[in-house]
């Protein structure tokens, strides 16, 4: 620092332009931050809106033409009867499938064309989904317009190439020096499979499948393609109760002409599908969590 | 009972066999009883077995006679094949969809490889330890207890366990944890573990694919005391690429060489002292692989 005389090399290397550094970090930088800021503000202008609106009453009552008396318990029971029906349709099928593929199959030009579909069907357009709910599970099937196992069976498909995709990623990620051990020791592939390879991918398995419950929460087109109503007053008692869901609710609040539906009810709704939204997204975190320390 | 020594078809047979030296120290461990396992018995026998994947061919030829009851070591150069002749004889190259294999493979006279040999129940007769600790994320006692219990031999279980776990010399060192995870131990721990769980439902053959590379010295000589031990009750065939652990535990060397092929199998002692084809010696000083 002493010899600051420009001849010394200790400062004599020149200097290297920094300008495209700066400026692409400040872009970086804003990209993030646009996101982040809106999703703050939408947060926050719900939020805010829903105060005074989001109490016990509005969770425990049935819908009602006066803003002040409405209530999301049927919406609210619904969807999460919904989900647990997805739940347990979609968890064994997409196991199984995902087994299926990565343990038993061989890797032919139909395996190849199974899995490419697969992928492909992630990406359809929920509203197809519906259309195909309709035509299969109502038409084909009659099993009734907008009841909760057609509303299930719907939403199931949509998120059945998720869950087994994110199944497939799990089996794969468990090391095939465990199979070995496991062949080598004269097991079976069912007891393989069953021992040490499902065991270990369980987490990874139930993350997905959460994650992917997690979109099927917010869905509503489907529901509205299966013709399950906007509204109902009465709580779902069996698997063909006519059943709505809480986006369903609440696009239908929001279509209500007084402002107190457009902007408190519609609020409070929100923030209890964010809420009931995150909670799930929470455990699948906690299960990943849980599991990947003991392994 | 003859001693005969098999070299590669391709070699000149090596005619001037070496009937069983009386000082060769592997065989005067297991003489003590006077019983069969005085002369060696050929256990596993290879008759020109080849091996492919796909267009590649990974072994040569090989003819092999593997005694019972004492430890074979495979050596050779990385990519010889020595580990692909391990996986033949439990068709673990099985689970490869290349694979493919010609030729025989005898295991006490039934070849492995005729079409009314399951190779699940086949393995269930081999244990097998591989070069990496691959124990299960379970507790050590379910580890160890894996083979009897996909094998369904669920009696006395426990009782097994710590027999097998004496016999990997591990007992004394987990006897109060046995619930606790076996990923908890030392990779030398895992190690000794794989084998207790390899030798758990009590198998005719253990194989070993280079079990002690991936080990620090302490636990590589105790996997060695270990395998010399284990040579008194079951046939032992290991693989290695460290030519003084096979000079030290071995009483029969098997040499391959590039290209899959067997060049020399004899008593051990031979093989370092005095080996028929000079390529061997070049390997096994170092001029070679």
């Amino acid at each position: 620092m002493a010899a600051d005389t420009g001849e010394t090399p200790a400062d004599g290397f020149g200097r290297v332009s920094r300008t495209k550094d700066v400026v692409f970090r400040l872009l970086a930088l804003a990209a993030t931050l646009i996101g982040i800021v809106s999703l703050a503000a939408l947060l926050l202008n719900v939020a805010v809106d829903a105060v005074g609106w989001l109490d016990w009453q509005f969770l425990t009552n049935p819908p009602h033409p006066n803003p002040y008396e409405a209530g999301f318990l049927p919406a609210l029971v619904g969807s999460i009867a919904i989900m647990l029906m997805i739940a347990l349709v979609t968890f064994p099928l997409g196991v199984g499938a995902a087994v299926y593929l990565e343990e038993y199959a061989n890797d032919g030009y139909l395996t190849r064309f199974i899995q490419l579909n697969i992928a492909n069907l992630a990406g359809v357009p929920s509203v197809v989904y519906g259309l195909l709910g309709l035509g299969l599970f109502v038409g084909l099937f009659n099993i009734g317009y907008g009841n909760v196992l057609a509303a299930a069976f719907t939403i199931a498909l949509l998120i059945l190439p998720i869950v087994i995709i994110s199944a497939q990623e799990a089996i794969r990620a468990v090391p095939d020096s465990q199979r070995q051990a496991s062949y080598g020791m004269g097991a079976t592939k069912w007891q393989t499979i069953r021992n040490v390879v499902l065991p270990r991918a369980m987490p990874g398995i139930m993350t997905g499948t959460i994650l992917a419950l997690g979109r099927a929460i917010g869905e509503t087109a489907p529901l509205i393609m299966i013709a399950a109503p906007t509204t109902v007053f009465g709580l779902p008692n069996s698997f063909f109760s006519k059943v709505s869901a809480m986006p369903l609710q609440i696009y239908n609040w929001a279509s209500y002409p007084q402002t107190e539906f457009q902007y408190g009810v519609v609020a409070a709704g929100v923030v209890t599908l964010l809420v009931v939204l995150l909670t799930i997204n929470s455990i699948a975190i906690v299960i990943r969590n849980r599991y990947q320390q003991r392994t | 009972m003859t001693n005969e020594q098999m070299t590669s078809s391709e070699t000149e047979p090596t005619d001037d066999q070496t009937a069983p030296t009386p000082g060769t120290d592997g065989l005067a461990d297991t003489a003590d009883s006077g019983g069969e396992t005085t002369f060696d018995r050929t256990l596993l026998e290879a008759r020109d077995l080849s091996v492919y994947y796909g267009e590649e061919r990974a072994l040569a030829d090989v003819d092999i006679e593997i005694p019972e009851k004492q430890v074979t070591a495979v050596i050779g150069p990385s990519g010889c094949g020595k580990s692909t002749f391990l996986r033949c004889i439990n068709r673990m190259n099985d689970l490869v969809d290349s694979a493919r294999v010609e030729g025989e493979l005898c295991f006490d006279g039934k070849n492995v490889y005729d079409d009314d040999v399951d190779p699940v129940a086949l393995r269930r007769k081999i244990g097998m330890v591989f070069q990496s600790p691959n124990p299960f994320p379970k507790s050590i006692r379910d580890n160890v207890a894996y083979g009897l219990k996909v094998q369904g031999k669920q009696e006395n279980v426990d009782e097994k366990v710590h027999t097998a776990l004496e016999r990997a010399a591990l007992l004394d060192e987990v006897e109060d944890q046995l619930d606790s995870s076996g990923l908890d131990l030392s990779g030398g721990q895992q190690q000794r573990l794989c084998i207790a769980r390899a030798i758990a439902p009590d198998p005719d053959v253990i194989l070993m694919d280079e079990p002690a590379s991936a080990l620090d010295p302490v636990a590589t000589s105790k996997i060695e005391d270990l395998i010399e031990d284990l040579a008194e009750e079951y046939t032992v065939v290991i693989v290695t690429h460290n030519m003084q652990q096979a000079a030290r535990i071995s009483d029969k060397t098997a040499v391959f060489l590039t290209g899959g092929e067997l060049v020399e199998f004899d008593d051990t002692d031979k093989i370092f002292e005095n080996p028929e084809h000079d390529r061997v010696e070049d390997y096994i000083t170092g001029k070679f692989g």
